[in-house]
Order: structure tokens, then sequence, then C-alpha cells
């Protein structure tokens, strides 16, 4: 990608004697909305904040729009940021907080004053102007920061974790407007979260970190599908996982052989590698073995009614080492202690390496 | 109803005369700067505002009460600057030793305003500085510098660094952040720092005495006519350091509590 907007190479950081950042290189594409998903001790903060200006890497450089900004300063830089705690003025009010990047900037009052409010209605926030933010309630606040970032027109909008303080319901509908807000800004978002969800639900580009490092990076339904490591495998979602060893290796598919049984399946990796099988609930099918893979019989060790589905967890009697999961659509009865035979389609079989 | 047990008696008594300890010198000097007579003992003889009045005529004791006025704002907005800065030093930066050197600036709190007055005056001595208004003022910024520091550092917490991150990503310089979030954002500390500073500073005497000589603070005046004996006008005059300080210390009291409830 030579168009980039953001390019980080070889990104390195130490706190101390402790790795947060261990090797990091990626590039963000203009207008797009970018998620670094990984759990808390990942890098992912660290990663944005230096993309923020607010930590000078270790080692590594950052260029935003083909300019080194890796020493820069965050008020020298094209970025803005909207912290986890929103960190509004509390002095001031919601026209004075949105307004404080411009009056920065120098720009005239009365074109201070449009733009503000072009950025308030923006967020849905036209009549409270003149409030306050602790006359404001969570998801208000996180608008009025919202606004206070993208008034200033930043090549990119950094957002760190900005739905974690909300509640469930809140946090859905703002990932919604959040997703509606960037299609329309068209300014590229980086937003930081450990909620797999919320990055599927957002991302155009999912980026998987764990101990300092990118595991994965892609499209999220790629990064779902077709994970490139185990640990993202993981991540991403729950999964049945099976180890594997690879007995018979030609021309990109295997045999690999699992406590199951043997599956040929599509990799390329040599004879005798580990890998690791992993299938989502979803693809799990219980029952009748109509797809083509069959993995033999378990029994079912408890049935959890979810609303729209069912979570079933069995014993494979194959190896009761495993435990399988999948989901199910309410109907058949199904029940713990019965012994159902379980398939999938081979497709469905996620194939990790590392 | 009830007969109160003679612990609760007890108690009443103790507590009546633990304000009677602390009041009635106030009370009294109060009572007798209204004596219509000449001499502030009994019997009471007013109420009569002619003591004030002379007070009011006296150049002297005004133009002492002036110079006490402008000695405790120029002091107090230097100990709060000062303070802050400081304050701002600690919180923000990793500063060596820091534990060290927040004691040392706190340790003039526990020095008493004898040495301290005694200390500036030989050093001042030294340096040739002559005695002065300015001098005087110095003093005050040694002795409530750390008070400010004190109460401004206790307001200055982690949770204001974000917000002051927020305002360098939207352009902010340093000066900016400081002046325009961090500033406004502690003023209840810093109005308190100031109106406390205002009251040590206005009825501070031990250092005025030392480091002043031809123009004088108040209580120093009020001092010079002690000496001279007692007099109803004495009384006037300390009536009004007193019912000043008063009002300081309320508005610093109502600065700080309207905040906290």
């Amino acid at each position: 990608m030579t168009d980039a907007l953001v390019e980080v190479h070889g990104l390195v950081h130490h706190y101390g004697d402790a790795v947060a950042l261990d090797g990091v290189s990626l590039s963000i594409a203009p207008g797009a909305y970018t998620v670094l998903l990984g759990p808390s001790g990942s890098g992912k903060t660290t990663l944005l904040s230096i993309l923020g200006g607010f930590v000078v890497p270790t080692s590594g450089r950052v260029l935003i729009g083909g300019r080194d900004c890796t020493k820069l300063s965050p008020q020298a830089r094209p970025t803005a940021t909207v912290f986890q705690d929103y960190a509004l003025f509390p002095h001031m009010t919601v026209e004075s907080n949105v307004g404080f990047g411009l009056m920065m900037r120098k720009v005239e009052r009365r074109q201070r004053r449009d733009r503000v409010a072009a950025a308030l209605a923006l967020v849905g926030l036209a009549g409270l102007a003149g409030k306050r933010p602790h006359q404001l309630s969570g998801g208000q606040r996180q608008r009025v920061a919202l606004a206070r970032a993208l008034v200033v027109e930043p090549a990119v909008l950094l957002l760190d974790e900005p739905l974690g303080a909300l509640d469930l319901k809140l946090r859905r509908q703002m990932q919604d407007e959040l997703k509606a807000l960037q299609h329309r800004v068209g300014t590229a978002f980086v937003h930081v979260t450990h909620d797999q969800e919320e990055a599927m639900a957002l991302a155009d580009h999912c980026v998987v970190m764990n101990r300092g490092r990118i595991e994965d990076d892609g499209p999220p339904e790629r990064v779902y599908a077709r994970p490139a490591s185990r640990f993202t495998a993981a991540f991403m979602g729950d999964s049945t996982a099976l180890e594997a060893t690879v007995i018979d290796s030609m021309a990109g598919t295997v045999l690999a052989s699992t406590s199951l049984g043997d599956f040929r399946v599509a990799a390329d990796v040599p004879l005798g590698a580990p890998l690791l099988l992993s299938l989502r609930p979803e693809h799990l099918h219980l029952g009748e073995p109509r797809k083509a893979l069959h993995l033999g019989d378990a029994e079912i060790s408890s049935v959890v009614f979810q609303g729209s589905f069912r979570r079933v967890t069995a014993r494979s009697l194959r190896d009761p080492a495993v435990l399988f999961e999948a989901k199910v659509p309410p109907g058949p009865a199904i029940a713990a202690g019965m012994r159902l035979a379980l398939s999938c389609d081979p497709d469905d079989l996620i194939v990790t390496a590392r | 109803m009830t007969v109160p047990r003679p612990a609760t008696i007890l108690a009443y008594a103790y507590a009546a005369a633990i304000f009677g300890f602390i009041f009635l010198p106030v009370i009294v000097l109060g009572l007798f700067s209204l004596q219509a007579s000449s001499l502030p003992v009994p019997p009471f003889t007013g109420p009569s505002l002619r003591w004030y009045q002379a007070v009011i005529g006296d150049p002297r004791l005004v133009s002492a009460l002036l110079n006490s006025l402008a000695v405790a704002l120029l002091s107090s907005l230097l100990s709060v600057m000062l303070g802050f800065l400081a304050a701002w030093g600690f919180a923000r930066h990793v500063v060596p030793a820091a534990r060290l050197l927040r004691g040392l600036i706190i340790l003039p709190l526990a020095v008493s305003y004898l040495i301290i007055g005694m200390g500036l005056l030989v050093f001042f001595n030294q340096l040739g500085v002559p005695k002065s208004l300015s001098a005087a003022a110095i003093g005050h910024v040694v002795i409530n510098l750390p008070l400010c520091f004190a109460i401004i550092y206790s307001q200055m917490g982690d949770h204001q660094v974000n917000i002051e991150r927020a305002a360098r990503d939207l352009g902010a310089g340093e000066w900016q952040v400081m002046l325009l979030v961090t500033a406004p954002m502690l003023w209840p500390a810093i109005f308190a720092a100031f109106f406390l500073s205002m009251t040590f500073s206005w009825d501070e005497f031990i250092i005025a005495f030392l480091l002043t000589r031809f123009d004088t603070t108040l209580p120093v005046e009020i001092w010079n006519l002690l000496r001279s004996g007692l007099s109803p006008k004495t009384n006037a005059a300390g009536s009004l350091v007193f019912i000043v300080s008063i009002l300081l210390a309320i508005i610093a009291e109502l600065v700080l509590f309207r905040r906290r409830s």
C-alpha cells in the first residue's frame, strides 16, 4: 500500500523493563475505520498513544501523511484524540469545549462559532451548546468529546476505548453512530477496544494485538473466518479447539491427525508440523450427520437458553478431553445426557499453524 | 422535660469555657473600641464611634493600613503564583528526590516567624537590602508559599492529567494549558490559598516588625501605639484588623467548602 495515510515501522516501546510494543509495523489507509483489538497489556493503547504523540517510542518510526511524526508533540501533529474518560474541560461550556481547538488555531470568532455549531449538529447535540459537562449524560459527553476532536479536522481521529464507560445498550447504539459518523466525515478513525464484537461491528480494518505484537490484521470477516494465528482464532470468538499433527502433505492440502480422527484440510505446512483446528459454535451440527466432516458422537453436558439460540456444550466420546461448544437454534429437544452425532462442513474448519 | 445529666451539664460548661477563652479577648477588644471615655477599662461608657474616627483621621494609621493591604496583596499574589508553579512541577513532572524537596518546601510552616524574620534580617543585611515594605512582603512570601503549595498541590490530582493532555492534543502550548485549563480547574484551591495568605500577611507582626523601618504595616503601627499606653484608639485599630481578617477567612472557607458540599 503506497498511498497509506499512516505508516508505522518497527515500533518498539519499553516501560522500564516491561516491553509494551515489540516490533509493530502497520499501515492505515485514508478514510478507513481501523480497530486495534487485544486484551489488556497487548500494547494497543501504547500504540494509540504513540500515534497521538503522548508517548515517544523507544525505537521505530511513525509517518502520517508521509511526514515523520515520531517525535512530534501532540499539538503539532494532525491527529486528535477522544479519551476514554472524555477529558472534557469541566469549567467550560459545551460550546467552549468544542471551540477550544479552533481557538488554539486562532480561528476568528464568528467562523469558530459556525464551525462549533456544525460539529455539534453533526453529533446531534445542537441544543446543548450552553451546558456544562457535569450537566450531561455519559452518552452526551461522549458526543461532545467526538465533536471537540472532529472540529479541528484531524487527518486521523484516535479513539481510546471510547465506549468503555457506557452501558451495553448505549454502547451498541453509539457503535452504530460512530460508524455512520465516520462514513459521513470520511476521516480515518483508529479505535482501541478489547471487545471483539465492537471491533467486528465497526472495523474496515481489524488489527489484533497480543503481547506487543500484531497477531493478525485485515478485514474483520477474514480475521474472524480465517484467523492467522491461534491467539486470533481464540480471541475473535468461542471455538472448539483440536490439536493436530500433519501426517501427509501435498499441494496445498494436508492430512491432519487429531484425537477425533484424520481430516483432510487446506493448509500449506510441512509434514509433522503441529496444527490447530478450530470450529466456531455456529458451524457445528448436532444430530443426524448431514455435514461432510464427521466428528463422532458426543454426550451433551449442558444446554443454556440464550434467547435466539441455545449454547450447548458436549463432551466427545472419542476423546473425553475434547469439549465441543455449539450454538443451536431453538427447536429440537436437546437435553443434558443425550448422545448425538456431531458434524461440520470441512470449509468451516479454521486451520492455524502458529 | 428530663433533667439533664451532670455529665451533659459539664460538657456544656466545658464548651462554654473553651469558646469563652477563645473569643472573650476579642469581645473585650471590640467592646472597648466603642468606649466613649479615653481609657479602655470598665465601666463601659459607650457606644461611641469617636475612636474609629480618630483612627481614620490619623494619617500614620491610615497609611499603615494601606501599606498592610499592599503587602498582603503583593505577597499573596506571589505566594499563590509560586505555590501553583511548584505544585505543577511536582504533580506533572518527574522530579529527582521529589519527597525530600516537597518536604523542604513545606518545612517553613513549622519554623517560627521569629526565626524566619531574624534569618531574613541577617541575610538582607549581608546583601545590603534595606529594611522596607518589599522586604516584609518577601518575608510573607516565605511563610505563605508553603501553605499555598500545600493547598494547591493537594487538589492537583491525576484526573486532571488527561484533561491537560486533551488541551495539548487540541493545540495548546504549555502556558496555555496552565492558564486556560489547569488554573481554572483549580480555582477554588487557588482562591482559598490566596485569601488564607492575605489573612496571614494582614495580621503578621514579627516579620513586618523586623524587616520594615519608616513605612510600616498596621500591626507594627498598633504596637507603636501600645507603647504610649492604653487607649480605645488602639482597640479600634485592632478591631479593624480583626474584622478584615475574619472577612478574608470567611471568604476562604466559603470558597473551599462550597466546592466540597
